[in-house]
């Protein structure tokens, strides 16, 4: 708990930079994430971030030492040389994309891999640290590198400031892009180099295998959360330093564990709990809303027996027991006991020694549902031409989902019909 | 076919010996029209007869052709703010996070330039164009929850707010019910008779002589173009519909096989106007 408090009072400048540095990575790398996630590239991105690792390997046996501007110069030259390459082999061979982007990403890394292994072996003194570049290292954010990074993050989230509109087009509809006389190849081209130079600064962070990560995950999240691109966009960004964050306080208390995985968890479990919590799209409100339909048509159902009920004995208001409901329609014992309590608490029933009456709203109700059944059975064996006793079950559901809208029109051309084409009535209120 | 000698002053669009190939195959062969100014035309040819790829071409959304294209005789970069497109609805994701107003908008990019955010008055032309349609309640809607007839609506409220002077929308009717393709029709026929061109390709030859006052007929070449009156006949829908020209398809693929150039290399620079 100590360093918890150590860490997020920032006193100590090294915390600042280290902090400072680690969001601003995630953010921005999700910032330009958020246009490769909506121009469907994850996969590009991924292609991109293990092409880095080669160039990074090479500037360093080149130059000999570990300057940060030197390495970034190595890692964007090879990550824009994987994109030209498989732009070339998709368009010049019979090879699809998908398959170009596994060849690139795989030959690259390999390679990177292969020099990093040789760097390795040659026991070079300076070279300590060239691993982190695999699975990254927040902590080792230092002086120099936060500038160069710094300035680069700046530079991306300026450019994504000033194209937003152009970027968000070609997203959406990139013809009408060009028939606009819209720069589109150019403009394609900065959202390359962007996406390149995002890889190269976040890999510090997170590392080359997970960088991908990085760039599509805090998009995907906030896609649940909204229907517009700047929101989302802000979000993705807040997400990114969210994760960064946590990734250099792990980086910070525990030196020894790597900071990309941690940060890819954090920002993982954002994406899950978007996944299931959003409002509207997530899969928890999908249930609720499921369950809430379910309870509605159960009710709905409850009330239309009753209301059959009373048609037959011309009495509405009289009292009846659940064994009388269950003569009219099967219901199981549970869902039957909620619903009639439910429709109770809600004014639609009455209640006395277990025996149940239609209070004056709940015959309403179950009158409109049987009415709602019976126009749609007539409409189906008149304009679909269905034999009449093929069309009850098909009733059964559109009687639940008719809005008064619907019922209107439907009425309105069914010339107010008096009876159903099983000769029942069609009782209007 | 009429060809006016004395200045083209009236012509909207000429394209000439216009030959568009995919992955070397032609699929349009030396295509050679004008089209008078404020006339409503309607493109149309089975399937796969080019139809689309005509349109894209005149655009430059194709590449490989030879011949050349002249809007309001100049190229297509000298009055590209005269000219909207209106691409096939299924051509984009309408699962795309944007609401109404923000597709609409994007008619105005064109005018903006690079960089501009879209200024009051952009809103107001948008709403104005959206209130055309019809789509004035479903401003601020998403477009994943609209119905295709509404988003074929949103595409011609974002054409309207380019305010251009030449239209060519690719398969506005398709896909939309009965009261949006009225309602369509109705909104051409009032912007042809400001004077707009629209050129339109549509499949449904039921409507044609209700709804064109021009017909280009296309089946892999040009068959006919001109008033409907004089070119939709059964003579001339016979040759556009009774099958392929299997020479010329065939000719199409050995080119695509043996990876022929599409003119000799002298040839393509016969286009005086470049």
């Amino acid at each position: 708990m100590n360093s918890f408090f150590e860490f997020f009072s920032f006193a100590d400048p090294n915390i600042r930079y280290v902090v400072l540095g680690s969001i601003l990575l995630t953010a921005s790398s999700a910032i330009v994430g958020s246009f490769t996630f909506l121009q469907k590239k994850a996969l590009v991105g991924d292609a991109v971030a293990h092409a880095v690792l080669p160039g990074v390997c090479l500037s360093f046996i080149l130059s000999g030492e570990k300057n940060p501007l030197i390495l970034v110069v190595g890692a964007f030259v090879t990550g824009w040389l994987s994109l030209v390459l498989i732009d070339v082999i998709a368009a010049r061979s019979k090879i699809k994309e998908d398959t170009a982007i596994g060849l690139v990403l795989s030959v690259f890394f390999g390679i990177g891999i292969f020099i990093l292994t040789m760097i390795q072996k040659s026991g070079a003194a300076s070279q300590t640290g060239l691993d982190q570049y695999l699975f990254g290292k927040a902590a080792s954010l230092v002086g120099q590198d936060l500038v160069v990074f710094g300035i680069v993050a700046t530079l991306l989230v300026l450019a994504v400031y000033f194209l937003f509109k152009e970027f968000t087009l070609i997203a959406f509809d990139k013809e009408f892009a060009i028939s606009l006389g819209i720069p589109v190849r150019r403009v394609e081209l900065v959202l390359t180099t962007l996406t390149v130079l995002a890889v190269v600064i976040g890999i510090q962070a997170v590392g080359v295998v997970l960088m991908a990560a990085m760039l599509i995950t805090p998009a995907a999240a906030a896609r649940f959360w909204t229907e517009k691109v700047i929101t989302m966009t802000w979000l993705a960004a807040v997400f990114g330093a969210i994760s960064g964050l946590t990734g250099a306080y792990i980086s910070y208390v525990a030196p020894s564990m790597p900071t990309g995985p941690w940060i890819v968890v954090v920002v993982s479990t954002i994406a899950f709990f978007s996944f299931f919590m959003a409002p509207k799209k997530g899969i928890f409100y999908k249930m609720y809303h499921q369950s809430r339909i379910k309870a509605n048509i159960n009710d709905e159902n409850i009330l239309k027996a009753l209301y059959h009920l009373g048609e037959e004995e011309r009495n509405f208001y009289q009292q009846r027991s659940t064994e009388d409901i269950l003569t009219k329609r099967s219901f199981e014992r549970t869902p039957l006991f909620k619903g009639l309590r439910r429709l109770k608490r809600q004014g639609y029933l009455d209640e006395k020694d277990g025996l149940w009456t239609l209070s004056l709203e709940g015959k309403e109700k179950g009158q409109r549902v049987v009415k709602l059944h019976r126009l749609w059975e007539l409409y189906l064996t008149e304009y679909l031409r269905i034999a009449p006793d093929h069309v009850h079950d098909d009733a059964d559901t559109i009687e639940h989902i008719l809005t008064p809208e619907l019922e209107q029109r439907l009425e309105k051309l069914l010339d107010y019909p008096t009876v159903d084409p099983h000769e029942s009535e069609i009782p209007y209120g | 076919m009429t060809t006016v000698r004395n200045g083209k002053k009236n012509i909207a669009l000429e394209l000439h010996d216009l030959t568009v190939s995919y992955d070397r195959k032609p699929v349009l062969w030396d295509v050679d029209l004008e089209l008078p100014k404020g006339k409503l035309v309607g493109i149309l040819g089975p399937n796969g007869a080019g139809k689309s790829t005509l349109i894209k071409a005149v655009m430059g959304l194709t590449p490989n052709s030879s011949g050349y294209v002249r809007l309001f005789d100049r190229n297509l970069d000298e009055v590209r703010d005269r000219i909207s497109y209106v691409p096939q609805r299924e051509s984009v994701d309408w699962d795309f996070p944007a609401s109404v107003l923000d597709v609409v908008l994007m008619g105005r990019y064109g005018k903006l330039g690079l960089f501009k955010r879209p200024r009051k008055s952009d809103k107001e032309v948008a709403l104005d164009c959206l209130r055309k349609v019809g789509m004035e309640a479903y401003t601020g809607r998403q477009i994943s929850q609209l119905s295709g007839g509404q988003q074929q609506r949103v595409f011609l409220a974002r054409a309207l707010a380019q305010q251009a002077d030449l239209y060519f929308m690719d398969e506005p009717f398709a896909g939309v019910d009965a009261a949006t393709e009225k309602a369509i029709i109705g909104l051409l026929r009032d912007m042809s008779s400001k004077g707009n061109t629209v050129i339109v390709v549509h499949h449904d030859l039921q409507s044609v002589t209700e709804y064109f006052d021009w017909v280009i007929l296309l089946n892999l070449r040009l068959v006919a173009c001109g008033p409907t009156k004089e070119v939709f006949n059964a003579e001339l829908l016979q040759e556009t519909y009774g099958g392929k020209l299997t020479l010329l398809s065939d000719v199409g693929n050995l080119m695509k096989h043996q990876h022929f150039p599409n003119r000799e290399a002298n040839a393509s620079r016969m286009n005086p106007l470049k």
